[in-house]
């Protein structure tokens, strides 16, 4: 009998280990993997995934060490992160499992509809100061930015400040929702966010990359037929060696269903 | 049982219990000195690092005038403020595919030698490894270590700015002392109004009904107190104030005033109460009025006790984190008004320790913070230990 306990518990921890796989990263991606790790464990009931967040860097710096076997991100690898998994003999695989857009967004009351990224830029580092210069009211611009630990923030700073810095003492926030909060209640206000937090308190503007040729508005359509311009891929990265283990998760996350919930959280599907 | 034996099983229980606390308490101590020291190491840590991001060069053409950059100057040339031209390695992504640059990008440091070679006002910000060796048209800029002055006198806070994160933290040291200040003028008057009605005026069955009410305030979570400051007191000043910007220092010194009441009221209202009923009712026998009793005898008194109140509402205040996060707008300028936003320390904290990574100069930097913060709460309980303990019946020789 004893014999047969002991048995069965080395098989289970045999099957687990075979099974187990840790996510970890990004908390812009965090609740969509967490979801996607739900459904599969239910239809593939004996898998486990553990999904944990703490940042696009700490993730990616557990892949390095080892310590995960998938890491979330909403940023592309940098360039010292893939240096340092090829020092370690080894190769990253890059797999982008959905996009995020991100809408700029005003009060509800301010009548500026449309902003080139050029206007963003200045308005974010600092250069314009008033809401008349862009054709508005005569009111000071207000800029909310998120806190620098987040991607959002880096992705921001890259996409539309082209890697400039922003206005010193600008105005961070430590969250999405807050920003939304701080936008709807202030006249003069502009923030950025996740097109799944945009709602009905403040006013999402239709954005230009080419110097004011076209505008286009924020929308799930707009960014999946690539109108829209501020788009960021979200991405898992597996080192090669242990493809065959991350695989069938992988692939669960880009199926039709995978997708579906993709959908569901609010991300774009590819 | 023998009494023999019963005493000598006292008695070892007795040794055993000793034995025991001492041991909690050497080890309590222990543990918290070697947190003070784990924080001045990481801290320290920050001096010994470069000001350029660590693994990073700034390479120059040889002809090039620039012998040395300040952080600031570097921060202006990647910003485009300036005749430089400022050269990162996506922009040679950007020009060149992977195979043009080879494998394991061996031929990444001759490209870039060649881009620096033919543009004279280039300064390039690239990983140290693939800097052009050999080239005589290519200089290397020396770095240097973080200074403290530039640490301690710096007025600008941009901790992920890259190539040279810029760590002022003047704006950030000033912005909690400014909402500290303003919370403690705003919380004072009003604490001491309140411990004055409850301890002398106040009827009994107001006094048992109220005292417990403000003991609560004490205990409702800081994010609530963050979460109303954000929803309700923000646009509320922003409306009545006509306000650009409703997260200003102002909203961060209400929140922590009513935050700081409590502790204020029940430290400095035990403190009163303690007055021995003697001096009062013989400050009553010689025909005192009951206010002049307050205010001539029964303040005085307590003088200690209340002041000790006031130090210990200015400790809360200094290291409130998560109200002051949500309700300042945590812009890091040096401040000038109540009515603009400020970043302090704890909150600085708060929000950038989470992605910098550990062991690096913002890492350091953000422990650095935690060591200024962690002096500025040691002298103000010191204060408060060195207050409460003159107490006005000594001096009197009562």
């Amino acid at each position: 009998m004893k014999q047969f306990v002991f048995l069965t518990l080395i098989g289970v921890l045999c099957v687990t280990a075979v099974q187990a796989q840790k996510v970890k990263g990004s908390d812009t991606v965090l609740p969509l993997s967490q979801k996607e790790a739900e459904r599969y464990m239910k239809t593939h009931p004996s898998a486990t995934v553990t999904v944990t967040g703490g940042g696009s860097g700490v993730g990616i710096s557990a892949l390095i060490e080892g310590t995960t076997d998938i890491a979330q991100s909403s940023r592309k690898i940098k360039f010292d992160e893939k240096q340092k998994i090829r020092a370690g003999a080894q190769t990253v695989e890059e797999i982008i499992i959905a996009y995020d857009a991100l809408a700029v967004v005003v009060h509800p009351r301010n009548p500026v509809q449309e902003l080139t990224r050029e206007q963003l830029e200045g308005i974010f580092t600092g250069k314009i100061t008033n809401w008349k210069e862009v054709g508005g009211s005569d009111l000071k611009i207000i800029p909310y930015s998120r806190e620098t630990s987040s991607g959002t923030y880096e992705f921001f700073k890259e996409s539309v400040l082209k890697n400039r810095n922003y206005k010193n003492g600008i105005l961070s926030m430590p969250a999405t929702g807050a920003i939304v909060q701080s936008v709807s209640q202030t006249r003069g206000a502009i923030g950025y966010i996740g097109l799944a937090y945009l709602n009905r308190e403040v006013k999402a503007l239709r954005v230009s990359y080419d110097g004011g040729g076209t505008f286009t508005a924020p929308s799930v359509a707009n960014a999946k037929n690539g109108t829209y311009p501020i788009v960021r891929p979200l991405y898992f990265y597996y080192i090669t060696r242990s493809e065959k283990a991350v695989r069938p998760f992988i692939d669960y996350v880009l199926s039709p269903a995978g997708q579906q919930i993709v959908h569901e959280t609010g991300f774009i599907a590819l | 049982m023998k009494p023999d034996l019963l005493r000598c099983k006292r008695k070892g229980f007795r040794l055993f219990a000793e034995a025991l606390f001492t041991l909690s308490g050497t080890v309590t101590t222990v543990v918290i000195l070697l947190i003070i020291l784990f924080l001045f190491k990481e801290g320290a840590g920050l001096f010994r690092s470069n000001e350029v991001e660590k693994g990073y060069s700034l390479c120059v053409h040889a002809s090039s005038p620039v012998e040395r950059l300040s952080p600031a100057q570097i921060k202006q040339i990647f910003d485009y403020e300036t005749e430089w031209i400022p050269f990162r390695l996506e922009d040679l992504f950007d020009r060149y595919s992977e195979e043009e640059l080879g494998k394991d990008y061996a031929l990444l440091p001759g490209k870039l030698g060649e881009e620096i070679t033919k543009e004279p006002k280039l300064v390039a910000f690239v990983p140290t490894q693939y800097v052009p060796t050999g080239l005589p048209t290519v200089r290397v800029l020396p770095g240097s270590r973080i200074g403290w002055l530039r640490f301690f006198g710096g007025k600008e806070w941009m901790p992920t700015a890259t190539p040279a994160p810029l760590f002022g933290v003047l704006p950030l040291l000033l912005g909690t002392l400014w909402v500290s200040l303003f919370a403690i003028l705003i919380a004072l008057p009003l604490g001491l109004g309140a411990t004055v009605y409850l301890s002398e005026l106040a009827g009994e069955k107001m006094r048992r009904l109220l005292k417990p009410a403000i003991e609560l305030l004490a205990g409702i979570p800081s994010v609530v107190y963050g979460f109303f400051g954000l929803v309700v007191l923000v646009p509320f000043l922003q409306r009545t104030g006509g306000l650009p910007v409703g997260e200003t220092a102002l909203a961060g010194s209400l929140i922590l005033a009513i935050m700081a009441l409590p502790t204020i009221i029940t430290v400095a209202e035990d403190a009163m109460r303690n007055t021995p009923k003697a001096l009062r009712e013989a400050s009553l026998a010689l025909g005192a009025t009951r206010w002049q009793t307050i205010y001539r005898v029964v303040f005085p008194a307590s003088v200690s006790g209340i002041s000790a109140a006031i130090v210990l509402g200015i400790g809360r205040a200094v290291g409130e984190t998560m109200a002051v996060l949500m309700v300042t707008g945590n812009a890091a300028v040096m401040p000038s008004s109540l009515l603009e936003p400020v970043r302090t320390i704890p909150a600085t904290i708060a929000a950038e320790l989470g992605e910098a990574p550990a062991g690096g100069a913002h890492y350091q930097a953000l422990f650095m913070l935690g060591c200024i913060l962690f002096l500025i709460t040691l002298l103000i309980s010191t204060a408060a230990e060195i207050i409460s303990g003159k107490s006005f019946y000594n001096k009197k020789g009562i």
